[in-house]
């Protein structure tokens, strides 16, 4: 039993919280959401050179050929940062994804960085990411995995709240690209690819909760009235400590997930969804005790807020919001 | 990462699996808040010492067996998969020990731990004051110098199982001239001196699980002061640091009961009416498991050479709201049956979740409410300014 990252996972975790410090700070972000592909500048050749995004791959394929357990911190540094690009999409399900379905060409591409893939599943409506993919893996039909270029997509984008998050509705007539797998080869990358997006959502969602305790922290300590720190009030003292709370349980959760995957354990189903549902509930009710600290600076586009607060919104219903993975943790304890 | 546990711990389980399963009495016990339960529990632990099964993380010479954390985690939850009867010892093995183990002389713990663990001695714990509740550092009973003796005079109150025990910890004034949380010193006393007057009171089941603890001029030697004189506080906050962490609370038996309320709906569900069960059910059996969780990360934290700190005030909250809403959850699947006593003829064969229901209220008040908890995380984790 030793249930910890090991150095050399801290070591990496701290190494791409440096690069985020430096190149993914607030000001970064505000700069892609106001940006035509919501995308931070460079960022993301930076994250595939110290082969964060190829992680998972085979070094045959350019990658580092690691897990998930050795991935989940830097995607909690990716939330931390409020990092726009798709990254989960990218190195936590196209990567590994085309790894399980042997295709060796776009795996090389996309875990180098030089191409960016983005995935369709049935159960979303959008597509994040797609407008600036190369390549699309549609799993919209649970038999059939496929690989298209995105000449052969239409792309339509839904502007949505997070800008840094991009969302597009895409249309594709079946028979263009490459069919990756078909029938339960196909079932078994598409629940896979699903639980990995979900775990690395969850993942981002803890960074973010992190980061938004973090600067409420610091803002309850530093801003005063009556005479005194606002952080001294026992009503701001308890809004904080509930959201560490959550944050600090949702924590072992996720890890733990992370394993699950990793290891293709018989209940990694059910430990991802617990994974999303305390992360999302962790993000939520940090975002709320976010604002609510704030009061009205946290109510304005101007105040960093914002940066953390709305990805949480958007994540915590992505990949299946915590109703349905609660719901699919009752089944499989037999309870529904 | 490694969640899984080795060799030795999985002998251990099977060897302390073999003796539970051979000697965990076949119905439960009466409730220890009674005369007569509590010394059948007081049976029951001296038979679990007999075979060195009391406090098996303690070492040899005090009658433990030197397990490890992890083993003693196993321990727990073998002990609650089994059914075993609650731990009438548990202020004096989880709480005192570990503060005896720390600052206690080897006279002291020679003389007090061995009877401890073979439950010939009970404890009781003696912090709260009628003034003195979340505000413990109001603490206005004393204890006077005489000789070299002490004095000790004053109220306690809610001293959980003080109707019947042998021993009280607890802190006493000794310097009314120092700031509140300094001139405090830490006592063990014998309920039996001279000058120690018991009223028991009966808790919200009726039972006497608590008690007023009077004392009047109560003579306890200088050997029995725990720590330095007028140093009280630091070594009460040590144990107020157990009762807060996992030492009072092992996870397991929380995911017993969240196994057992799975079980419950498998059998109620269908007929329940409220379509939120399901979710609550497996909401209760996921905060247990987070806690199990919770759990494995701290230990191998401290395996590893890190300290628990104020940190363990998340966990005191988590588990005691966490009981109390699986509980609640219990009592809604179970509908107005819930509410009748065990002897009722239509009773449950659970009733057990209407005594575990009224338990669980107690967990966010005692042990320092959770309100004090949350002061504690956002002044001491979060760095926010004492109010």
């Amino acid at each position: 039993m030793d249930f910890a990252f090991s150095d050399d996972q801290r070591l990496f975790q701290q190494t791409v919280r440096e690069v985020f410090d430096k190149e993914c700070a607030p000001e970064h972000v505000r700069a892609a959401w106001g940006s035509d592909d919501g995308r931070v500048n460079g960022i993301w050749s930076k994250l595939a050179d110290i082969g964060v995004i190829g992680l998972t791959a085979p070094e045959a394929a350019g990658g580092m050929g690691l897990d998930e357990v050795d991935l989940v911190l830097l995607l909690e540094e990716s939330g931390r940062a409020g990092l726009a690009d798709p990254l989960v999409e990218n190195a936590a399900v196209a990567v590994p994804l085309l790894r399980d379905a042997g295709d060796g060409e776009w795996l090389s591409r996309v875990a180098s960085g030089e191409a960016m893939a983005a995935v369709g599943f049935a159960s979303e409506p959008y597509v994040v990411g797609a407008g600036g993919a190369d390549l699309l893996l549609l799993l919209q039909a649970r038999d059939e995995v496929w690989a298209v270029p995105a000449a052969d997509v239409g792309t339509k984008e839904e502007p949505a709240l997070d800008r840094g998050r991009r969302l597009y509705r895409v249309s594709w007539s079946p028979g263009s690209g490459t069919s990756l797998a078909r029938g339960a080869d196909a079932h078994r990358l598409v629940d896979a690819a699903f639980d990995r997006a979900a775990l690395g959502t969850a993942a981002q969602l803890v960074g973010l909760a992190d980061r938004v305790i973090e600067i409420t922290a610091d803002y309850a300590r530093e801003r005063e009235q009556f005479g005194k720190s606002i952080g001294s009030f026992q009503a701001v003292k308890h809004h904080l400590a509930n959201a560490l709370l959550k944050l600090e349980f949702a924590r072992p959760a996720v890890y733990r997930a992370a394993h699950s995957v990793a290891a293709d354990a018989p209940e990694r189903a059910r430990d991802v969804s617990m994974a999303k549902v305390f992360a999302a509930d962790a993000g939520l009710l940090a975002a709320k005790v976010g604002l609510q600290v704030h009061g009205a600076i946290g109510y304005t586009w101007e105040h960093d807020l914002h940066l953390f607060m709305k990805p949480i919104w958007g994540r915590a219903v992505a990949y299946g919001d915590a109703a349905w993975h609660r719901a699919r943790v009752a089944r499989a304890l037999g309870v529904a | 990462m490694d969640l899984t546990y080795g060799p030795e711990q999985e002998a251990f389980r099977a060897e302390a699996r073999a003796w539970l399963s051979a000697n965990v009495p076949r119905e439960p016990l009466p409730s220890m808040d009674t005369a007569e339960g509590f010394e059948a529990h007081r049976a029951w632990e001296r038979r679990m010492f007999d075979d060195r099964w009391s406090v098996v993380s303690w070492p040899r010479e005090y009658g433990g067996r030197d397990a490890g954390v992890l083993e003693w985690l196993v321990f727990e939850e073998e002990y609650w998969r089994a059914g075993a009867p609650g731990r009438v010892s548990q202020n004096g093995i989880f709480l005192l020990a570990p503060t005896l183990f720390e600052f206690g002389t080897d006279e002291q713990k020679a003389r007090y731990l061995p009877a401890m663990a073979s439950a010939d001695e009970i404890w009781c714990q003696g912090w709260s004051e009628p003034n003195a509740g979340s505000d413990l550092a109001g603490i206005r009973s004393k204890a006077v110098a005489d000789g070299g003796d002490y004095l000790l005079t004053g109220q306690k109150t809610w001293a959980s199982r003080g109707a019947f025990a042998e021993w009280m910890f607890g802190l006493f004034r000794t310097d009314p001239t120092a700031e509140r949380h300094r001139g405090l010193t830490y006592f063990l006393v014998p309920m039996d001196a001279p000058g120690v007057t018991v009223r028991p009171i009966a808790q919200l089941d009726g039972e006497t699980g608590f008690a007023e603890v009077f004392l009047e001029d109560v003579r306890v030697p200088a050997s029995q002061v725990l720590g330095e004189v007028n140093q009280g506080w630091g070594v009460a906050m040590a144990t107020a640091g157990s009762e807060r962490g996992m030492n009072l609370r092992s996870p397991a038996r929380y995911t017993e009961a969240a196994g057992r309320l799975v079980e419950l709906y498998g059998e109620l569900g269908e007929d329940a009416h409220d379509p939120s069960l399901p979710a609550d059910v497996a909401q209760a059996w996921m905060d247990t498991e987070a806690y199990r969780l919770h759990t494995m990360w701290t230990v191998s934290k401290v395996l590893a050479g890190g300290k628990v700190g104020p940190e363990a005030s998340l966990n005191k909250v988590w588990w005691s709201e966490m009981d109390v809403r699986l509980h609640e959850t219990a009592l809604r699947l179970l509908g107005p049956r819930a509410h009748l006593l065990p002897e009722a003829p239509e009773a449950h064969a659970g009733a057990k979740w209407l005594d575990g229901f009224l338990f669980s209220l107690a967990g966010p008040i005692y042990a320092g409410t959770n309100e004090i908890q949350r002061n504690v995380i956002a002044e001491r984790v979060l760095g926010l300014p004492r109010s």
